[in-house]
């Protein structure tokens, strides 16, 4: 690409624009600032991410216990949600409820809206030298349609019949054919999230290509910045086959229609009075169309945030820069052409089969590139073990163990037999808990003295960061052993009716062992000793707002990228002076110069110029 | 295709429209529009018409449309002077698109096993 | 710092911002609407033999609004080459029209589908099928008009009224024998099953078991048809009320900002002229295959 260093003509045009002052709802809550909306949105998906969290240390308890009434929350539950919480014993229609609202709450308002809107928002600007995104009502109006959907989800469990019951898939018939409305309001959230995730992936894209201040080639953006480029277009072309495939569901249950109902269809033993001609199978094509190029809008922020930290503490430069970026457009372009994958069971044919296995193991290799990179770069560095350094650190080996563990699942033969049981979650989970969580906490700790002029406590950031690491291990590692033994995802009752202690299955191979039920009581209470662990952090978050360590400077880790050029915290319009970009994005430790970091936009010394 | 077109629209000439060059395209737009009114036409009346197989006639009704949306989007949305950035994201979009359509209605094909000889 | 590239184009990339957006813009619609497109071969190569409908469509209609969408378009382009050639009124000529064109294409789309809201498929007690124009109803009877085309529902299909063998690709229409009733595919002339007035037939109504118009739930072609169609439309209402704004309170900005607004005018266009490509598609696969 072209340099445009040439074009500072809009510099000279800064003018009262930053001046005239805002009333406290255009500032704090219609903002159409960059930073506003992404606080904005880290605190929603931060309180999404804690109720999703909570819905599952419920199911845990059900689990670990089954039939049991909920100590301290169940009165809570029975008082809120009437008789499917009766004595404070979780009933199955509220497990599944719970079950399908985590799934979606945890990717769709927690993981994403924090990873790629959030942070996308706050830091994509600055690092690329621009004043704000390119269309800063579109991006106001992305948060707010975001907000609504949340709102809807959320309401949804009020409802008569409760939230949604049919898992975060909502797979035809099932979900077209439950009695309650809770599917319908599960949609309609949907479609906001959906235009939500559109308008904001328009804004990034359109930001990244045109707000790029002069000289910020393609080769020089941070690798943050490609991440969420990719991601961007993830979104992009990923969700609207899901809009499409949710719009015809959303027909299904309102206006009759069959468009995933096949031709007599039975329900409880008597014809529905449908139409038929649909196809079960096409929701999951266009559902898994989405959702596995999802999967990577999950991680790939996550890996932009890690080498942002890495990099930074380890005071070198990134090895393989651009081995990196091409990985990762190998990982968006691949990722769109291996979905089918998820449908091994489906009596797909083999045939293709085979060729989304194939495209399965090939999207491994630029992972594994990109965690390679990751490694080598740490070798020979000064490392700085500071609380985001840990986090990131820790990401390495846990993105590793989920990533690895889901080749067995890419294999059609292997997946026969992992297919839906806890193996699944104990991957997926590897991937995005301690996966992009933890670079999420990286990302976090790291930004937030930009953000609030202040520190977050290192101590509590290490309380935090050993105690979320092992009972993270503590709660999936376990899973993996339970799923080999067989045991289905989908259980209420913890798999006891499946285990050798009900004597019903005298005799009964692959009866799941004492053990294995056993593992059930151990991660409970690892999940629950986990949200005791993240009480340090929000306590750090809020406290450190307002007592925290000043900054002693703009620049407090010793970065190179823009972000850290600017006022702290930023204000309206982040640069006073347009910057103007002379190098790549990690110049750590460059031989000969003044010190061990050269920003982005600092000239070179008249000495060193060739 | 047309080298006065893309002059008109490259950066240097942009936003110094000659009044000389937009007559030109306007000329050209009628003449895209009389194609889209008779390829209107043309669809109808193939399709009364039977071919031999079903399959011929919907091949002949996709073919008519193709160029359609290629006038429409050559010269009323000028893509065919238009700038590498938008093809390269029209590119990939129509290259995941034809995927997805591919690949599932592959899947739902007796072509998608593999057979085994006795 | 104001954020640039607002109204003039980045030198690299030769865009600037809004036109950038409406393209990425697109590119998804062009997914969500080949999602739908994917949805409806797999309906059509997945329906039962010779149970797609053909010629329900009123194919005179889908012409004359093609070629309203297609007058539309050339008017959007019309207008902003005249602003381009700083010719004001005559921008408002061309964007007034489109406009029309934008109501005249809703206007005959609401009527198809009141002609498919009207048009009801009756099963009776003694399992017989009825088809056709609602005349009248009361609480006593239904009068219906019978046409030459139906679509053939898994109901009818099980009760006899299934394909014809001999009228597969049934392009070629051949007059019905004043068929009251729905033929069912075993017999080769109607039964006479009930009292006939005219062209009418009239059904009793406690000899209604079922009742139902064609509306989506009624057939999957007569889904995948109202939910294109219905989005299709969504996006002209979108577009239209767009440009209505710049017709009216947004026009200010010409004289403010003059360059802006023919970019938002492009802009605009661009869109329209997306709306109009779906619907060169919509219309063959819909109306004629």
């Amino acid at each position: 690409m072209q340099s445009s260093s040439t074009h500072t003509s809009h510099a000279a045009q800064h003018d009262a624009h930053d001046h005239h002052e805002l009333g406290f709802w255009q500032k704090y809550v219609f903002s159409t600032d960059h930073k506003v909306i992404g606080i904005q949105y880290a605190l929603t998906s931060l309180l999404f991410l804690l109720f999703g969290f909570f819905l599952m240390g419920m199911m845990r308890w059900q689990l670990a216990y089954p039939g049991k009434p909920i100590p301290i929350f169940g009165g809570l539950l029975e008082k809120m949600l009437g008789s499917v919480a009766s004595g404070g014993i979780m009933s199955s229609d509220l497990y599944n409820a719970f079950g399908a609202m985590h799934g979606t709450i945890m990717v769709f308002l927690g993981i994403v809206p924090l990873a790629f809107a959030a942070f996308g928002n706050y830091v994509v600007p600055l690092q690329i030298g621009a004043p704000d995104m390119a269309f800063p009502k579109l991006n106001m109006a992305s948060y707010w349609v975001y907000f609504l959907g949340g709102v809807i989800m959320v309401f949804s469990f009020f409802i008569p019949g409760g939230a949604a019951q049919s898992g975060w898939t909502s797979y035809s018939p099932l979900a077209t054919v439950t009695p309650t409305a809770g599917q319908t309001y599960w949609l309609v959230g949907m479609v906001f999230l959906i235009t939500s995730s559109l308008l904001g992936a328009v804004n990034f894209l359109a930001t990244i290509i045109q707000l790029r201040a002069p000289g910020m080639t393609w080769m020089r953006l941070p690798f943050f910045v490609w991440a969420q480029f990719v991601t961007g277009f993830l979104l992009l072309l990923a969700f609207p086959p899901l809009e499409a495939a949710g719009l015809m569901q959303l027909m299904d249950k309102v206006a009759g229609t069959s468009f995933f109902l096949p031709t007599g269809l039975m329900v409880s033993g008597k014809p529905l009075d449908i139409s038929g001609g649909g196809s079960p199978l096409l929701w999951q094509h266009l559902f898994w169309f989405l959702a596995h190029p999802e999967v990577y809008v999950l991680i790939l922020p996550g890996m932009g945030i890690i080498a942002e930290v890495l990099c930074n503490n380890v005071r070198k430069p990134i090895w393989g820069y651009k081995s990196l970026v091409y990985s990762v457009f190998a990982i968006g372009f691949v990722s769109f052409i291996v979905w089918a994958h998820h449908m091994y069971l489906t009596g797909m044919g083999t045939a293709i089969s085979t060729f989304f296995q194939t495209t399965t193991m090939i999207i491994s290799i630029p992972s594994i590139i990109i965690l390679t990179v990751f490694f080598i770069t740490l070798w020979g560095g000064s490392i700085r073990f500071t609380t985001p350094m840990l986090f990131a650190l820790a990401f390495l080996p846990m993105f590793g163990i989920g990533g690895l563990t889901g080749l067995p699942l890419g294999f059609n033969f292997v997946d026969l037999h992992m297919h839906d049981t806890y193996y699944v979650i104990a991957h997926f989970h590897y991937v995005v808990a301690p996966g992009t969580i933890f670079a999420l906490f990286a990302g976090l700790y790291f930004w937030y003295p930009k953000a609030t002029g202040r520190f977050m406590s290192e101590f509590w950031g290490k309380v935090h960061f050993w105690t979320s690491f092992v009972f993270m291990n503590l709660i999936f590692f376990p899973m993996f052993i339970q799923g080999m033994a067989g045991m289905s995802r989908r259980m209420y009752d913890g798999g006891v009716n499946y285990s050798v202690a009900n004597s019903a299955n005298d005799g009964m191979i692959g009866a799941l062992s004492s053990s294995i039920i056993g593992s059930n009581v151990t991660i409970s209470v690892a999940a629950w000793c986990l949200g005791l662990s993240q009480i340090p952090f929000i306590i750090n978050f809020f406290y450190s707002m307002v007592r925290g360590k000043k900054v002693e400077s703009d620049n407090p880790w010793h970065s190179t990228t823009l972000e850290w050029q600017t006022p702290t915290p930023p204000p309206h319009g982040n640069f006073a002076v347009a910057p103007v970009i002379y190098r790549g994005p990690y110049e750590y430790s460059v031989p000969g110069a003044s010190k061990d970091y050269t920003p982005q936009n600092e000239p070179d010394a008249p000495s060193r110029k060739k | 295709m047309s080298q006065t077109t893309h002059d008109t629209h490259s950066p240097a000439a942009h936003g110094s429209h000659g009044g000389h060059d937009l007559q030109a395209d306007l000329r050209k737009y009628m003449i895209v529009f009389g194609a889209l009114i008779v390829g209107t036409i043309v669809t109808v009346l193939a399709s009364y018409i039977h071919f031999g197989s079903t399959s011929i006639n919907i091949a002949v009704a996709l073919l008519i449309a193709s160029v359609k949306v290629f006038l429409v989007g050559g010269y009323f949305m000028h893509l065919i002077s238009e700038k590498k950035m938008i093809f390269a994201i029209l590119g990939s979009t129509v290259f995941f698109v034809i995927g997805l359509m591919y690949l599932i209605i592959w899947s739902m094909e007796p072509t998608s096993h593999i057979h085994i000889p006795h | 710092m104001d954020i640039p590239y607002t109204v003039k184009e980045r030198e690299d990339t030769g865009l600037y911002n809004a036109k950038l957006g409406i393209w990425l813009f697109l590119a998804s619609e062009v997914m969500l609407f080949g999602a739908l497109f994917s949805s409806y071969i797999l309906l059509r190569v997945g329906a039962s033999p010779g149970t797609w409908p053909h010629s329900i469509l009123n194919v005179p209609l889908g012409t004359l609004n093609t070629i309203v969408l297609i007058v539309s378009s050339i008017t959007v382009v019309m207008a902003w080459a005249s602003l381009k050639m700083n010719k004001f009124g005559d921008w408002r000529k061309y964007q007034g029209i489109t406009l029309l064109c934008a109501l005249g294409f809703l206007g005959i789309k609401s009527y198809e589908y009141y002609d498919k809201f009207t048009h009801y498929e009756v099963i009776t007690n003694d399992g017989k099928v009825f088809d056709g124009h609602l005349v009248m109803q009361d609480t006593e009877k239904v009068v219906l008009h019978p046409g030459n085309h139906r679509v053939i529902t898994y109901a009818a299909e099980q009760l006899g009224y299934g394909p014809k063998p001999e009228a597969e690709h049934g392009h070629e229409v051949e007059k019905a024998p004043a068929a009251h009733e729905a033929t069912p595919a075993h017999e080769a002339t109607a039964a006479h099953g009930a009292e006939a007035v005219e062209e009418h037939v009239t059904i009793a109504r406690s000899n209604i078991k079922r009742m139902q118009n064609y509306g989506p739930y009624h057939h999957a072609y007569l889904a995948i048809y109202f939910t294109l169609t219905g989005l299709h439309a969504l996006h002209v209402i979108g577009g239209a009320l767009v440009m209505a704004y710049f017709f009216g309170p947004g026009a200010k900005m010409w004289k403010s900002e003059p360059e802006r607004f023919i970019n938002r005018i492009e802009v605009s266009g661009l869109f329209w002229h997306f709306v109009d490509l779906v619907w060169i598609f919509l219309f063959p696969v819909l109306y004629l295959l």
